[in-house]
C-alpha cells in the first residue's frame, strides 16, 4: 500500500445500505464506500460500531461505490452489528492487506465458516475464466452453510461439496474429508483456504503433500491494521499488512505457529 | 548496506546505524524485531511492559489523522515475568541491542520490571514516563520532576544497563524534565513520546477513540520533537534518541542537527513500512558524504554553533 493510501485512509463514517440474514448467526451488511468499493478479493476493512468496538471483517464484494462483508455474531461487537438496521451509521477503514492471485487452470477453494466469505468474492472473479472450479465448503448444519445458492449457481454442476457436522445436507463429515479424497483423485493447479485455522493448515499440508500450490487467508487479533501496534504478527510477518494472504513459501515460514498460537490481548502467546 | 559513517555508541551500546526501532511499534515478538534488523534498524525498543499483564483498550486504538496517527493502546502487555521468555529468545536471533521500554505504577514497580528485564538480558532499559492515555503512569511521572526523580534512582540503584528515561511533550519546560532525569542518574534520554490528542466524528458526534483522548505521532509533531531535542541538547549533557515523525534521511539528518545521537522511527513504518530503516540509512550516508564528514558524529548538535 502507498505512502500516500495509509495517510489518506483515514476513517469515515457511511450509512448501511442493506442488512440480509443469511443464516441463523450471519447477517450480511451493504454500506456505500468507494475506496472499499475499489478491494479485491482478499483484502479486509475495519468496521466500526460506534459506541461499541472496531473489528476486522473479510470483504464479501465489492464495486459500485459499495462494500459487502458478513458478520457472524461471537461476542460484543458482532452482536452490536447485528442489531444495525439500513440507514444507521458505521465506520469504515481499508481496505488492507494482500489479495488472492487470480490464477488460471484447475482450481480448488475450501472454506469454513465465514472464511467461505472472501473465497465467494474470488470465485466470482475466477469463474468465467477458468478451466475448472471447485468448491468444497464445510459447517456444523445446512442452516450455517454460508452462500450455498450462490455458489452453486457460479460453479455449475458437480463442482461443490458441502460437508457438515450432522449431515443435515451433503456430506455427514468435516471439510477436510472429501479434500483427501480431491487431491488423491485430481491434479489442480491452485488451491485457495479461508475458515478456522486447524482446516486451513489441513488444507496447506495437503497442497503440499501433493506439490499444489496454495494461498490462505489468516485471522488473527488486528488494532491498527496498518502494520505498527504489533497485534498480528505471525512468525515474522503482519498479518494486517503482509497478509492476510499468504503463499506457500511464507506458509512454511511461519508453521511453528500456523493452527498453533497466536497472540492474546495482551500480547502473550496463546494456544489454538 | 553497512557503513562505517554510520557506526556510532550511544550510552555505551554499539548501533550499525543510527535508526532504531520506537516503542510500542511491532515490539512483541522475537521474530517481527528481527525483522526490523533486517531492514536496517540500528537498535530495537521493545513495547512498554509493566509488572503485570494488561489487554488494552477496546478498539479503536489507532485512527488515522491527515499527518499522522492518534493512538491509544492502553499499554497492552503480557507482563515481565511472561516477557522475559521473549526477552531471551530475543538475545538468542537479534544482531543489533535490544532496549526495553518498562512501565510502572510505582517507582518500586519500576525497578522491579527493570530489574527482571535486566535479568533476561536487556541491553539497556527505556523508562516509558510519558504515555499520555494511561492514568498514573507514563506522563503524569513525566510531567512532575521530584516523581521522575525517584523512578530513575531506583531504577539506577537496581539495573547495571544504561538507563534512557522517554521524555513527554506535554510539559512547559521540557529541560526541566529532561535536567532531573539526568541528576538522577539517567545515562541518556529520548525526546519524545506522543503529544495529547483526540479525533471526533461529525457524523455520529462522537470521539472515535474508544479511550476518547489519545497521542499524536508522526510527521505532524517533528517540528515540536525537533524543537525538544534542540532545547534539551542546549541545557543537558547526556545523549539524546530523537523521536517524532521520523519519516525520510532528511528528518534523521535534522534530528542530528538539533542534538540527537540516533533517531527512533516508529509511524513511519505505517507510512512507507520497514523500508524506511534503509532508505534513511542510505540518505544519511549519502549526506555525510557528500557533506565531506567520515562520521555520523560529527553533526551531532551541528546547527548550535551560530
Ligand atoms: C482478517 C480478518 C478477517 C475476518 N473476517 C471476518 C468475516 O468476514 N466475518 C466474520 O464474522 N468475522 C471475521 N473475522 C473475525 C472477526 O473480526 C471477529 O469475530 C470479531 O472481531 C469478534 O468480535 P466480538 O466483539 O463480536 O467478539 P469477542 O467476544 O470480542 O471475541 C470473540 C473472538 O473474536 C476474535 N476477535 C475479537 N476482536 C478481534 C479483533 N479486533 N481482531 C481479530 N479478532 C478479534 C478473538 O479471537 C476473540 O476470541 C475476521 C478476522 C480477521 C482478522
Ligand atoms: C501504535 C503506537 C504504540 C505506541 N506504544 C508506545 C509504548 O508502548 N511505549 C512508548 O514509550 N511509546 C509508545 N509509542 C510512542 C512511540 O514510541 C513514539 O514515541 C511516537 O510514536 C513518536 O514517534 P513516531 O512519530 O516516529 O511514531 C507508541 C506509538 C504508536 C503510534
Ligand atoms: S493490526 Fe496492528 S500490526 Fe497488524
Amino acid at each position: 500500500m502507498s505512502a500516500y493510501l495509509t495517510a489518506a485512509n483515514t476513517m469515515r463514517t457511511t450509512r448501511i445500505i442493506t442488512v440480509k440474514t443469511e443464516s441463523p448467526t450471519v447477517k450480511t451488511f451493504i454500506v456505500k464506500d468507494t475506496l472499499c468499493s475499489k478491494a479485491k478479493p482478499g483484502q479486509f476493512l475495519m468496521l466500526w460500531a460506534p459506541r461499541v468496538d472496531e473489528i476486522p471483517l473479510s470483504i464479501l464484494d465489492a464495486g459500485d461505490g459499495a462494500v459487502s462483508v458478513a458478520v457472524k455474531a461471537v461476542g460484543e461487537a458482532t452482536r452490536a452489528l447485528h442489531m444495525l438496521k439500513s440507514g444507521d451509521t458505521v465506520g469504515v477503514r481499508g481496505p488492507f492487506g494482500t489479495s488472492f492471485t487470480e490464477n488460471d487452470g484447475r482450481i480448488l477453494l475450501a472454506g469454513g465458516g465465514t472464511g467461505t466469505a472472501p473465497l465467494l468474492f474470488l470465485a466470482k472473479k475466477l469463474a468465467a475464466k477458468v478451466k475448472r472450479l471447485i468448491f468444497v465448503m464445510g459447517a456444523k448444519t445446512k442452516d450455517e452453510l454460508l452462500f450455498l445458492r450462490e455458489i452453486e449457481a457460479l460453479c455449475t454442476g458437480k463442482s461443490v461439496v458441502a460437508a457438515t457436522e450432522d449431515g443435515s445436507y451433503g456430506l455427514k463429515c468435516l471439510a477436510t474429508e472429501p479434500l483427501e479424497a480431491l487431491f488423491a483423485q485430481e491434479k489442480f493447479d491452485m488451491v485457495y483456504t479461508c475458515g478456522p485455522e486447524l482446516m486451513v493448515r489441513k488444507v496447506f499440508e495437503l497442497a503440499e503433500q501433493h506439490g499444489v500450490a496454495v494461498e490462505a487467508s489468516l485471522e488473527r487479533l488486528m488494532r491498527c491494521s496498518i502494520g505498527i501496534c504489533g497485534s498480528c504478527v505471525i512468525g515474522k510477518y503482519r498479518v494486517c499488512r503482509d497478509g492476510p494472504v499468504f503463499n506457500a513459501t511464507r506458509l512454511r515460514e511461519v508453521t511453528a505457529e500456523l493452527g498453533v498460537s497466536k497472540l492474546g490481548f495482551d500480547g502473550a502467546r496463546i494456544p489454538i | 548496506m553497512n557503513s562505517h559513517r554510520l557506526n556510532l555508541n550511544f550510552a555505551g551500546l554499539n548501533l550499525k546505524s543510527p535508526t532504531a526501532l520506537a516503542s510500542g511499534i511491532l515490539g512483541y515478538s522475537a521474530e517481527s524485531m528481527q525483522s526490523i534488523v533486517e531492514a536496517g534498524a540500528g537498535a530495537l525498543v521493545t513495547k512498554s511492559v509493566g509488572l503485570k499483564p494488561r489487554t488494552g483498550y477496546a478498539n479503536p486504538t489507532v485512527i488515522q489523522a491527515k499527518c499522522g496517527l492518534i493512538n491509544a493502546m492502553g499499554l497492552p502487555n503480557p507482563g515481565i515475568d511472561t516477557y522475559v521468555h521473549e526477552i531471551r529468545h530475543a538475545k538468542t536471533i537479534l544482531t543489533v541491542p535490544l532496549i526495553v521500554s518498562v512501565y510502572g505504577f510505582s517507582a518500586e514497580e519500576y525497578a522491579a520490571t527493570a530489574h527482571k528485564a535486566a535479568e533476561a538480558g536487556a541491553d539497556a532499559i527505556e523508562l516509558n514516563v510519558s504515555c499520555p492515555h494511561v492514568k498514573e503512569t507514563g506522563s503524569e511521572i513525566g510531567q512532575n520532576p521530584a516523581l521522575l526523580a525517584e523512578v530513575v534512582k531506583k531504577v539506577k540503584a537496581t539495573v547495571h544497563t544504561p538507563v534512557i528515561v522517554k521524555l513527554s511533550p506535554n510539559v512547559t519546560d521540557i529541560t526541566a524534565t529532561a535536567e532531573a532525569a539526568v541528576k538522577a542518574g539517567a545515562d541518556a534520554l529520548t525526546a519524545v513520546n506522543t503529544i495529547k490528542a483526540m479525533a471526533i466524528d461529525a457524523e455520529t458526534a462522537l470521539p472515535i477513540l474508544s479511550n476518547k483522548r489519545g497521542g499524536l505521532s508522526g510527521p505532524a509533531i517533528k517540528p515540536v520533537a525537533l524543537r525538544c531535542v534542540y532545547d534539551i541538547y542546549e541545557k543537558v549533557k547526556a545523549p539524546i534518541m530523537g523521536c517524532g515523525g521520523v519519516t525520510t534521511w532528511r528528518d534523521a539528518v535534522e534530528f542530528l542537527l538539533a542534538g540527537a545521537s540516533a533517531v527512533q522511527i516508529g509511524t513511519a513504518i505505517a507510512l512507507r513500512n520497514s523500508s524506511v530503516f534503509e532508505a534513511v540509512n542510505r540518505g544519511v550516508s549519502a549526506y555525510l558524504r557528500k557533506k565531506g564528514f567520515r562520521s555520523v558524529n560529527e553533526i551531532v548538535g551541528l546547527s548550535h554553533r551560530s
